[in-house]
């Protein structure tokens, strides 16, 4: 198989196609760097749009009136310009969610992660996937005219006497736009994240330690809560941060069941807008290009950037902690 | 610590197809693997590298056709040559050194394709791509390793459909269709059953009328049945070199000795 | 004597302590699974309320016409083609570019800090509020480049928010390969890209697929970022046909075009005040939900499919 001659015909062969071959190479990779330098660009380009918007606005207006003021009507006359109504919407929504997020979340996966047999995780997990992959105007629908509905059947025969009680807190019948029903929907739709999350988390807490509480005699719940349970804590964590992250960033729940008077409240049974059904209500109308009222998304926006790139840099981190501990 | 006496090496009157000339190789830029290595592969014959595991000999077999090269921070020092050529040279191509040297893995590792296509990979890469050449080709190789008969019918089947032995005799097939000028085994039949491995051994056997064989196995026995030459490596360093009969049965070194009677290892 | 008693009376002890303990154990398993049992509940009943309140309007005239203020007239016919072709751009950019910025990351990104700026960006563009991308698109594609509101727009902006996920599953898919095939690659003098082109991507084709398929159909349900660069609600007209009779045959003419998405129109007729719109938005709603089970689905299965196939 090895005739002598061919051994240097063959390396000169391959020697001529060599530089054909690395310059081939290079552009290949300078190819795939340019796709994976696309996401920079496109944090640049969004930080980039957000910021220079809002430079404009921020010219017209104070920063200090802007995250002061308790009045945002930037649409009527005369116009305000106070970010907090939006923020207390945003808030109360995201609590409402988080109330009924991060228990159904975290009882699911340690459910699933500590409970449950591998046949019935098989097929739970994919039911929560279908969960998580509905499009949130259908979850805005739900809200709307489901889980309102709902609640205000609930609501009818307690409400006179708790507004007769205490009429700042209790409306007397439950308002067809309010933030509890999209909040309770919110939360519903981020518990498949927050129990997937903590699960992996939880499952990647190695089996010496449960079997070392099980050989104690701790029952499953007890090494659940006592041993998995603070063992993968930091990974826990990123997956509620991670909820309120999306909580916060949730538009179309809110923009079509809270209703979107602007207003300064934390009153879950009132209605409300935050910042994301603020930036869509605008956008519905015909805003002229370089107006003010046209900039206010953008500065809404920048607002809701910060707020989320904060818990998704927190949540990133702890994270990474969990996966590198073990 | 076991002390380490001078070493013993016996290259008198060999004719080289590979010399290893005061090797020394680093993992990851700090962990010392081979310590001076120098070692004579004779053209067409077995050489096998036995020792104790971590004592370098995946590692002293890996250099020979630069897999290091694949992960960062790996250093050589020291020379390679193949037919008076030092193939560690920075201005070699790896992939050159590649299509001349095959190499037969620990565990069977065909593609998950078709027979034919794992066959001519190698051939492809290399840039021919005439049907006629690569059909011959196939029927060569497979012949070579001794898979023609039960492979010749069904050369478009998924090669994931062979028995563990077939599939050794595939790859095996796979680094002959190339020509390669000597072909590494690392560990071959430490995957397999006792009947697949006394098949892989009958073909190594045949194999070395044309080819240069250098194998790594942790069995005594399949160095002593296959090889011509033998090297005994400890804690990277290369302790002893012989004719395979001189070395197993009269061992000049304590360590060779030690690990060839079954002592440690 | 005494001691045997107290022996026993501690053994009972235990045993009242064991069994109050694999009580509570035992009443947890019964609120995990209702907490299962609610999540289900909330899909079958999202889906029934669709289905049950879209009813009467699932039928052939609804797909095949378009917006109109009869709401018996309404139909979803512009919508439907135009999430399809929103979603053929979306998937034109994002697969490509997706793919090879995982490839890159996974197979060449040298460990420095430019890699890790790469990295860290994708993960917070993972988590960048949708409506945030509406705000880009419409101050960078459709004022600056002056794309327009367009199915190129729209299709761009869906592109970027789902690029993300594209990577992170190529990613994925690409680790899962063993070396032990990399390295047999690369002992027959194959070179780094051969090996990834003949090789690493045809094994992991299956897995990026699944990736692919879960974010277009995110894409496709997506409503706020679309709805900040202007897609219209009340279209009665289709795009331009891709297919031309004459010379060269193909048009790239509705790319320009104006547009509506399933979402959007749900959104619209949800939003009007007469209770009749509620049940063409369930219709809407009903297909949109169908739409995407059905790809989450798909993809699911695929995913579970590819997972028993592989034998290495």
């Amino acid at each position: 198989m090895t005739d002598p001659s061919l051994p240097s015909s063959k390396v000169a062969q391959y020697t001529q196609k060599k530089a054909t071959r690395e310059l081939q190479e290079w552009l290949i990779q300078a190819v795939l760097f340019l796709a994976g330098f696309s996401c920079v660009a496109t944090t640049i380009a969004i930080m980039y749009i957000l910021i220079s918007e809002s430079v404009f606005f921020f010219q017209q207006i104070s920063i200090w009136e802007f995250l002061t003021s308790t009045d945002w009507s930037p649409l009527f006359d005369p116009p305000g310009y106070g970010i907090l109504p939006l923020v207390s919407g945003t808030l109360t929504t995201t609590l409402v969610a988080l109330f009924v997020a991060v228990p159904m979340g975290t009882i699911a996966a340690i459910y699933l992660s500590e409970f449950a047999s591998a046949k019935l995780r098989e097929v739970v997990k994919p039911i929560l996937e279908l969960l998580a992959g509905i499009p949130t105007v259908v979850y805005g629908y739900f809200a709307l005219l489901f889980v309102t509905p709902a609640l205000q059947w609930l609501y009818a025969p307690m409400g006179p006497f708790l507004s007769g009680r205490f009429p700042d807190l209790f409306p007397v019948e439950l308002s067809g736009f309010n933030m509890l029903g999209p909040g309770i929907v919110m939360g519903l739709m981020i518990t498949p994240l927050i129990s997937s999350i903590s699960e992996d988390a939880m499952r990647a807490v190695p089996i010496g330690l449960r079997e070392g509480s099980y050989a104690m005699g701790a029952t499953r719940l007890q090494t659940a809560l006592r041993v998995v349970f603070p063992s993968a804590i930091s990974g826990i964590s990123a997956a509620y941060i991670l909820g309120i992250s999306r909580a916060v960033g949730e538009t179309m729940i809110v923009a079509i069941a809270a209703g979107l008077q602007p207003t300064f409240t934390f009153n879950p049974l009132e209605s409300a807008a935050t910042i994301t059904a603020y930036i869509v209500q605008v956008s519905l109308g015909d805003l002229p290009y370089g107006s003010i009222e046209y900039q206010t998304i953008f500065a809404a926006g920048l607002t809701l950037v910060i707020v989320t790139l904060v818990f998704n840099i927190i949540g990133y981190f702890l994270s990474r902690r969990f996966r590198e501990t073990y | 610590m076991v002390e380490i006496s001078p070493r013993l090496h016996n290259f008198a009157g060999l004719e080289p197809k590979a010399e290893v000339k005061n090797l020394n190789f680093y993992y990851g830029g700090s962990v010392h693997a081979l310590k001076n290595i120098d070692l004579v592969i004779p053209e067409r014959k077995v050489t096998a590298l036995i020792g104790p595991s971590g004592c370098g000999k995946t590692t002293l077999l890996r250099c020979f056709n630069r897999m290091h090269d694949l992960y960062p921070g790996n250093r050589y020092e020291g020379e390679i040559l193949l037919d008076g050529v030092n193939i560690l040279a920075k201005k070699i191509d790896p992939i050159e050194v590649r299509m001349r040297v095959s190499m037969v893995f620990q565990r069977p590792n065909p593609f998950p394709k078709s027979i034919y296509e794992n066959v001519i990979y190698g051939l492809r890469v290399q840039g021919t791509s005439k049907r006629s050449i690569l059909d011959d080709k196939v029927e060569q190789a497979l012949r070579g390793a001794a898979l023609w008969e039960e492979a010749k019918d069904r050369l478009a089947d998924s090669a994931y459909n062979l028995s563990g032995g077939q599939q050794q005799r595939l790859c095996i097939a796979r680094a002959l269709a190339t020509d390669p000028e000597l072909v590494l085994f690392d560990e071959p039949t430490s995957a397999l059953d006792p009947i697949a491995t006394a098949s892989i051994e009958d073909l190594m056997n045949e194999l070395k009328q044309q080819v240069t064989i250098l194998i790594v196995t942790h069995s005594m026995q399949q160095a002593a049945r296959l090889s011509d030459y033998t090297a005994f490596m400890f804690l990277g360093e290369l302790m002893e070199f012989n004719d395979t009969n001189l070395l197993f049965n009269k061992p000049i070194h304590q360590q060779t000795q030690d690990y060839v009677s079954g002592r440690f290892g | 004597m005494a001691h045997v008693e107290i022996s026993t009376d501690s053994f009972q002890q235990t045993q009242a302590s064991v069994s109050r303990r694999q009580l509570i154990s035992g009443l947890f398993n019964v609120v995990g699974l209702l907490v299962i049992l609610v999540a289900t509940l909330v899909l079958l009943a999202l889906v029934i309320q669709l289905v049950a309140q879209g009813a009467p309007r699932l039928n052939w005239k609804f797909f095949s016409s378009f917006a109109s203020s009869d709401y018996n007239e309404a139909g979803i016919l512009a919508p439907l083609v135009g999430s399809a072709l929103v979603m053929l751009v979306t998937a034109a950019i994002a697969v490509p570019l997706g793919v090879a910025a995982g490839i890159y990351l996974e197979e060449y990104a040298p460990k420095n800090w430019l890699s890790a700026l790469i990295e860290i960006n994708v993960t917070n563009l993972a988590g960048v509020p949708s409506i945030v991308y509406g705000l880009l698109a419409l101050g960078f594609f459709n004022q600056t480049l002056k794309l327009g509101e367009s199915i190129v727009t729209a299709g761009l902006t869906l592109a970027l928010l789902i690029l993300p996920i594209v990577i992170v599953t190529t990613r994925e898919a690409l680790r899962a390969i063993p070396s032990l095939l990399r390295e047999a690659a690369y002992a027959l003098g194959a070179s780094k890209w051969q090996v990834i082109w003949d090789h690493i991507l045809p094994y992991s084709s299956g897995s990026i697929l699944t990736g692919v398929i879960i974010g277009l159909s995110r894409a496709i349900g997506e409503t706020a970022p679309l709805i900040t660069i202007g897609a219209l609600t009340f279209i009665a007209f289709l795009p331009p046909s891709p297919v031309k009779a004459e010379f060269p045959f193909i048009s790239f003419e509705w790319l320009q075009a104006p547009f509506t998405v399933m979402p959007i129109q749900m959104f619209n007729w949800v939003s009007r005040p007469e209770p009749e719109f509620q049940i063409n938005a369930a219709a809407a709603g009903a297909v949109l939900i169908f739409m995407t089970l059905a790809m989450n689905g798909l993809a699911i299965y695929l995913r579970y499919r590819f997972r028993k196939g592989v034998k290495w």
